[in-house]
């Protein structure tokens, strides 16, 4: 049981970080290629094309297929404010590659949000154990 | 016009992540991550009503996302969006019966009250 435990977490953390890295990649390759401005309707398809933007499209593929995996066996409440990391790699992206300033404000922001993480990741199982339909793990 | 689209954007994510979350869910653990299974499991989950419902729901969010990242930043885009948290958790408790724990709860706190301050 502990080493099911053991797996499911180490499991549930490797899964965690590449939704969280094709999640900040993919934004900021999609906010890099798209234009100043989308004229019409067509457009939306049309950019899809622009290197950039099929990057990102590309990466936000990847951070769904990985992110339903992992909700194939870990909570919805647990996902959510562990992928909120998610929010501090991309201010120190904006920071990094686009030289966004980081003001005391925002640093006070990323320490809640990894504060929060922590909490939820560190204190909690992935999994509520409560009986779901074909899960089987018998409980 | 940002706030419609973010509006749009708000109801279709919460919408979307908590039926995938109920598809896959009701679909178990995978577990067998070699090519062939993985295409199995894809099949499998595309006649998954929820999955199905799910991503109708968030391609409308993603398409009302790249509406609105031509009209603003993406320091104001992806906070904006943060609200999410909020539904989500309490859907997660009450439509997926998931066990929202205190631990959890000051969690998603936090994390919500840490956004605001990134994007204000």
């Amino acid at each position: 049981m502990t080493h099911e435990h053991a797996r499911l977490r180490l499991k549930t953390w490797l899964f965690a970080v590449v939704v969280v890295f094709s999640n900040v990649f993919g934004n900021f390759f999609l906010k890099r290629g798209m234009p100043p401005a989308l004229a019409s309707p067509l457009q939306y398809i049309t950019v899809l094309f622009h290197p950039w933007v099929a990057l990102g499209v590309l990466l936000m593929v990847v951070w769904m297929l990985t992110r339903m995996a992992l909700l194939s066996w870990a909570d919805l409440s647990y996902v959510l404010p562990v992928t909120a990391v998610g929010y501090v790699f991309v201010a120190i992206v904006g920071k990094v590659l686009l030289n966004e300033q980081i003001t005391m404000q925002r640093w006070a922001g990323i320490g809640l949000i990894v504060a929060g993480v922590a909490l939820v990741s560190g204190g909690s199982a992935p999994q509520t154990a409560h009986p779901r339909p074909q899960a089987g793990t018998g409980q | 016009m940002r706030f419609l689209l973010i509006g749009i954007i708000v109801a279709s994510t919460t919408a979307g992540e908590v039926l995938q979350a109920a598809g896959m869910r009701r679909h178990g653990e995978i577990r067998d991550f070699r090519p062939g299974a993985i295409r199995r499991a894809i099949a499998v989950l595309a006649r998954n009503r929820f999955v199905i419902a799910a991503v109708a729901a968030m391609a409308v969010s993603f398409f009302a996302y790249l509406g609105l990242l031509t009209i603003a930043d993406l320091s104001f885009a992806v906070p904006a969006t943060a609200v999410t948290y909020v539904l989500e958790t309490v859907l997660a408790k009450y439509v997926l019966k998931e066990h929202v724990s205190w631990l959890r709860w000051a969690g998603a706190s936090l994390v919500i009250c840490g956004v605001a301050l990134v994007s204000l």
